[in-house]
C-alpha cells in the first residue's frame, strides 16, 4: 500500500513538473505559437500509449504460454491504459494540427498506426467482454497477439503507400530538430506520463487480482459449506 | 460384430476439477474403472456427467487433476484414444453417411479406410442408406451414424453420453445388443444415463454424481438400482 | 507427413461441402457485383479516375464480401458440433486451419476471376495487360484475407455477437492487405503499367508472419 502511495505522489510531482516546464521553461515556438505547447502532452502520450503496447503484447505471450490468470489481467489493465493513451493522442494531434497546418486529419504512418492501435485494442477490449465460455481469455490473448504483430505491418505498409502518392509535407515528425531549450519540457513530461500510466496499470491489475480472489474465496466456501448443493442447472452447465 | 482389435484399457480418474469462472463443474473426482467393465456414470441434470465424460474424452482439459488409461499399450497411440459419442451427432449434415465416415477414417490413418467404412455402416444397419445425406436422417440413424463414428478407430474404451435420448423401443434395443457385444469383444463402455432401462442393465459398474463430486459407487458398496434411482422415489 | 495428408483430406471435404451447395459462393459474387455497382453509382468515375481509384474500390468490395464470406467458417462446425470430432481425429490441429484457409483462398480467388471481367467493364479499365501479374497480386491478397480472416472466424464463433466482432476484428488487421494490394493493383492499370515489385514482396511477408503466428497460437484458438 505504502509503494503505491509513494508512485503516486512522485506520478502526481513529475506532472506537476512537466506542466510547469512545458508552460513556463520551454521557449514559445516561433512559427505555431502557443498551441505548440501541446506537443510535450501529445508525444509524452504516445509514448505511454507504446509502453503499455508492449507490455500488453508481452503480458498476452506470457498468458498463452503459462495460463496463470495474473497475465491475463496484467494484458487487460495496459490495454485499457493503453487505449486512454491512445485516445488522448487521437484527440490532442487534430487540436494541434489544426490551427497550425490548417487540416484536421492525414494518412500519414503515425497517425494511422494509431488509429489502427485504438481500434485493435477495443476489439480486443470487446472480445473480451462479449466472448463465452472458459476459453475468452485465451481466445483474446490469441487475438492481441495477431493484432500486436499487425501494428508494426501497418506502420510499414502505409510508409511505402506514402512513398508512392506523393502527399503534402507535414513538417518533420515531431523529434526532429528539437530546440534544446525544449528538451526540458520534453523529457520531464516523457517521465511524467510513463510514470502515470505505470501506476494506473499498476491500480487496475491489483483491482482485478482483488476480485479474483474474493471470487476464489467464495467458490471454497461454497464447496466447504454445501457439498451437495448444486446452482449449476441455472448456468446451464451440463 | 467383428472383434475389435484392443488391448484392453481402462479408464482412471485421479482428483479431477472443472471450474467455469467462480463454480466447480467437477470436484476432486477420483475413481477408476477397469477394463472390460461397462459402467454408468448416473446423476441429475447439471451434476456434471456430460463434463466428466468431454474430459475422459479429452475435448475438455480439466483445471486441475490427472486422466490416464492404465492398460493402454504405448504402440496403438491411436487405439488410446477413446470413441466419444455426444450429445451431437459429430459428423457432418450435408455429406453422406459413407462420406463421413471416410472422413474420419482417414483422418485418423485407419488401415483401409474404404473397407472399414463399409463393415461399419453395415454393423450399424445403415449401409442401404451410406449414399444418403445424413441430414436426412431420422434421429435413430443419427444415432448409430455417431455411433459408428466413434467406433471407427476401434478404441478400447467407448464414452457415451445418454446415448438412449431420442430412440424409440426398438432403438434402444438395437442399442443395448450393440453395446453388449462390443463389451463382450472387450471393449471399455462408460455411459451416462438416466433412470433404468434395458440399456442399464448391461451395467456391471455405476458411479453417481451430484454437484460435480462423486457420492456413490457400486465398488463402494452401492447396488445399481439405488445408484440409478436416487431421490427418484 | 501426416499433416499434409490430413489438410488434403480435410480440404476434399471443404469443397465438396462449398460445391455441393454453393451458397457461399453465389451469395459471395453477387455481394461483390452489387457493392462495385453501387461504387460507381456513388462516385461516378471518369475513365482516368477508373484507373486511379478502381483498384482500391476492387479491393474494398472484396474486403466486405470476405468479412461476409468467413462468418461461417467455424460457426458451421458448432451445429453438430464437428469441431469436437475434428480435433479429436488429427494429431495436428493447425490442419484444421491449412484446409479451411486454402479453401477459402481459393473460393475468394474464384469469385474475384469471376468478377474481374464485371469489373473490367463497368469500369473502364485494361485488366489484361500484365495479367499474370495481376493474378499474382490476387492470390498473395486473397491469400493474406483467408489466413487472417480463418484465425478470426475461430475467435468470433466463441463470441457473442459475432457477426458484429468479426469485420470489427478483421478489417483493421487487414488494413495493410487493403493499401498494398490497392497500390499494386493501381500501377498495373497505368497507361505504361508498372509493377511494383517491393509491394508484392511486402504482401508475401505479410502472408508468411501470419501463417506462422497461425501455426503457432492456432490450437489456442480451438480449445474448449
Amino acid at each position: 500500500m505504502t509503494k503505491r502511495i509513494i508512485l503516486g505522489a512522485v506520478a502526481i510531482l513529475l506532472v506537476i513538473v512537466a506542466a510547469y516546464a512545458s508552460f513556463f521553461i520551454a521557449p514559445q515556438e516561433r512559427t505555431m505559437g502557443l498551441i505548440q505547447r501541446i506537443f510535450y502532452f501529445h508525444a509524452a502520450t504516445a509514448w505511454a500509449g507504446e509502453m503499455t503496447f508492449f507490455v500488453c503484447f508481452l503480458a498476452n505471450l506470457l498468458y498463452v504460454w503459462k495460463r496463470q490468470p495474473k497475465y491475463d489481467w496484467l494484458g487487460v489493465s495496459s490495454a485499457e491504459v493503453g487505449l486512454a493513451c491512445i485516445t488522448v493522442v487521437l484527440i490532442t494531434g487534430p487540436i494541434w494540427a489544426h490551427p497550425v497546418w490548417g487540416i484536421w486529419w492525414t494518412w500519414d504512418a503515425r497517425l494511422t498506426t494509431a488509429l489502427i492501435l485504438f481500434l485493435i485494442y477495443v476489439s480486443y477490449l470487446m472480445l473480451r467482454r462479449f466472448g463465452e465460455g472458459d476459453q475468452t481469455p485465451t481466445i483474446a490473448a490469441a487475438f492481441a497477439i495477431f493484432g500486436f504483430i499487425d501494428v508494426p505491418i501497418v506502420y510499414m505498409s502505409i510508409r511505402w503507400w506514402r512513398t508512392q502518392h506523393p502527399q503534402p509535407v507535414i513538417g518533420g515528425g515531431p523529434n526532429s530538430g528539437l530546440d534544446p531549450h525544449m528538451r526540458p519540457a520534453l523529457y520531464t513530461n516523457l517521465l511524467a506520463f510513463m510514470c502515470l500510466a505505470a501506476l494506473v496499470v499498476w491500480f487496475r491489475y491489483s483491482v482485478a487480482m482483488a476480485e479474483r480472489r474474493a471470487e476464489d474465496e467464495a467458490a471454497q466456501r461454497a464447496l466447504a459449506e454445501n457439498p451437495l448443493s448444486g446452482k449449476l442447472e441455472s448456468q446451464g452447465v451440463r | 460384430m467383428a472383434p475389435i482389435k484392443l488391448s484392453p484399457t481402462g479408464l482412471r480418474f485421479e482428483g479431477i476439477d472443472k471450474r467455469y469462472g467462480g463454480l466447480f463443474a467437477l470436484r476432486r473426482v477420483t475413481f477408476e474403472i477397469s477394463a472390460g467393465e461397462c459402467a454408468v456414470l448416473a446423476g441429475r441434470n447439471g451434476s456434471g456427467k456430460t463434463t466428466l465424460l468431454r474430459i475422459a474424452g479429452q475435448i475438455v482439459r480439466p483445471t486441475a487433476g490427472k486422466l490416464s488409461f492404465p492398460g493402454s499399450s504405448a504402440d496403438s497411440a491411436g487405439d488410446s484414444r477413446p470413441g466419444y459419442v455426444g450429445h451431437s451427432t459429430m459428423v457432418y449434415d450435408e455429406l453422406t453417411a459413407e462420406e463421413n465416415l471416410l472422413l474420419f477414417a482417414r483422418l485418423q490413418k485407419v488401415e483401409s479406410p474404404t473397407a472399414r467404412a463399409e463393415d461399419l455402416l453395415r454393423e450399424v444397419g445403415l449401409y442401404e442408406r451410406r449414399a444418403s445425406l445424413v441430414r436426412t436422417f431420422s434421429r435413430g440413424m443419427r444415432q448409430r451414424i455417431a455411433i459408428a463414428r466413434a467406433l471407427i478407430h476401434r478404441p478400447s474404451v467407448l464414452l457415451l453420453d445418454e446415448p438412449a435420448t431420442g430412440l424409440d423401443p426398438l432403438g434402444i434395443t438395437w442399442l443395448a445388443n450393440s453395446l453388449r457385444e462390443l463389451n463382450r469383444a472387450g471393449c471399455t463402455i462408460v455411459m451416462s444415463l438416466h433412470g433404468e432401462s434395458e440399456i442399464s442393465s448391461l451395467a456391471t459398474r455405476a458411479v453417481r454424481l451430484d454437484a460435480g463430486s462423486v457420492i456413490a459407487d457400486t465398488k463402494t458398496g452401492a447396488s445399481l438400482h439405488d445408484i440409478l434411482t436416487f431421490g427418484a422415489a | 507427413m501426416s499433416l499434409f495428408s490430413n489438410t488434403a483430406v480435410l480440404l476434399s471435404k471443404e469443397l465438396r461441402t462449398e460445391f455441393r451447395s454453393r451458397e457461399l459462393l453465389t451469395t459471395t459474387v453477387v455481394f461483390i457485383l452489387v457493392v462495385l455497382i453501387l461504387f460507381s453509382f456513388a462516385i461516378s468515375p471518369t475513365t482516368e479516375e477508373s484507373r486511379e481509384f478502381g483498384p482500391g474500390l476492387l479491393w474494398l468490395a472484396i474486403l466486405f464480401a470476405a468479412s461476409l464470406m468467413l462468418q461461417p467458417c467455424f460457426l458451421r462446425e458448432q451445429t453438430n458440433d464437428t469441431l469436437s470430432s475434428l480435433r479429436l481425429a488429427v494429431s495436428d490441429p493447425f490442419s484444421i486451419f491449412l484446409a479451411k484457409l486454402i479453401a477459402n483462398t481459393l473460393f475468394l480467388l474464384l469469385t474475384e476471376l469471376i468478377m474481374l471481367p464485371f469489373f473490367a467493364i463497368f469500369y473502364n479499365v485494361p485488366v489484361l495487360p500484365e495479367f499474370h501479374w495481376l493474378l499474382l497480386v490476387l492470390l498473395l491478397g486473397s491469400l493474406g484475407i483467408s489466413i487472417a480472416g480463418t484465425a478470426l472466424s475461430a475467435i468470433s464463433a466463441q463470441a457473442r455477437m459475432r457477426e458484429l466482432l468479426l469485420p470489427l476484428l478483421l478489417l483493421p488487421l487487414l488494413t495493410p492487405v487493403l493499401v498494398v494490394s490497392a497500390t499494386v493493383t493501381v500501377g498495373l492499370f497505368e497507361r505504361e503499367p508498372i509493377v511494383k515489385g517491393k509491394g508484392i514482396a511486402f504482401l508475401a511477408v505479410f502472408d508468411v508472419v501470419f501463417l506462422t503466428a497461425l501455426w503457432l497460437f492456432g490450437e489456442y484458438l480451438l480449445e474448449e
